[in-house]
């Protein structure tokens, strides 16, 4: 079972996806899928970080739901901005510690921040400590840096321990 | 009656995906300052399209052709691929930018 399937996750991701790409379920592109789905890991595994046992179901649907939200919200901000003179905008890089250690968990993060219109990630300092962030418009440095740590790096300290 | 009430919340959702898909294209062509035009496409990709997938899935799991799971596949190679991109630029102009303060400085 393990020497097959060493990521039995990814294995599933892929054979779903499979699936999805070809919305169908004939037993042909189901062997095909799970023929995919069992090679593929197998050849890129050894590029794969650890995978961490990932827990804590019902904190990812939260934070997946409080993403959703803020995604829609901060996009209502930004063109609100984008429409407003740009001599108002204060865009600022912000520097964000970081207590996430987990390069999965990190790399997460970073998309959050960047999905979430008006903050972008620029970069991860080489030790891997904090993120720059890039931000349109900012008031309030530390309440910034406050927001990205607890609404989503404390979430994802969780999933990624 | 049911049908109707589902094309206006289609048209709906398309008009908003083109309006903020719209928006994030102004941002990027308006502002002058490299850093702030990457928020622009990164909007368009959240909610612009986003919009016009969920009115994608409506339209045609509701054409009896079965549930269509392409949208939410097409969702997550979005939210997989568009902060790297983004990303990856911010690095680039931020390397050139220390590069040409070193050429300023020697």
């Amino acid at each position: 079972m393990n020497r097959l399937l060493p990521w039995p996750l990814l294995s599933l991701v892929l054979w779903l996806t499979w699936l999805g790409l070809n919305n169908t379920v004939h037993p042909a592109h189901l062997a095909l899928g799970a023929g995919i789905a069992v090679l593929l890991p197998l050849a890129i595994g050894r590029f794969l970080p650890e995978l961490p046992r990932l827990g804590h179901p019902l904190v990812m649907l939260r934070l997946l739901v409080t993403v959703l939200g803020d995604i829609v919200v901060a996009n209502l901000q930004v063109a609100r901005r984008i429409l407003g003179p740009e001599s108002a905008l204060k865009s600022a890089f912000v520097l964000v510690p970081l207590d996430l250690r987990h390069p999965l968990g990190i790399a997460t993060l970073a998309g959050i921040v960047t999905l979430t219109p008006g903050t972008v990630s620029a970069d991860l300092s080489d030790d891997g400590g904090s993120l720059l962030v890039h931000a349109l418009h900012v008031d309030d440095e530390a309440r910034l840096v406050r927001t990205i740590k607890q609404r989503y790096e404390a979430p994802l300290r969780a999933i990624f321990p | 009656m049911l049908g109707t009430l589902l094309d206006f919340v289609i048209a709906a959702m398309l008009v908003t995906g083109g309006a903020f898909a719209l928006l994030g294209s102004i941002g990027l062509a308006k502002f002058g300052d490299f850093y702030r035009r990457l928020h622009g496409p990164t909007k368009a990709t959240t909610l612009g399209v986003g919009s016009a997938l969920i009115a994608s899935a409506l339209w045609f799991s509701t054409r009896g052709a079965g549930v269509s799971l392409h949208e939410l596949l097409i969702t997550l190679f979005l939210v997989l691929t568009a902060p790297v991109s983004a990303q990856q630029l911010a690095r680039a102009a931020r390397r050139r930018d220390a590069t040409a303060r070193q050429d300023d400085a020697g």
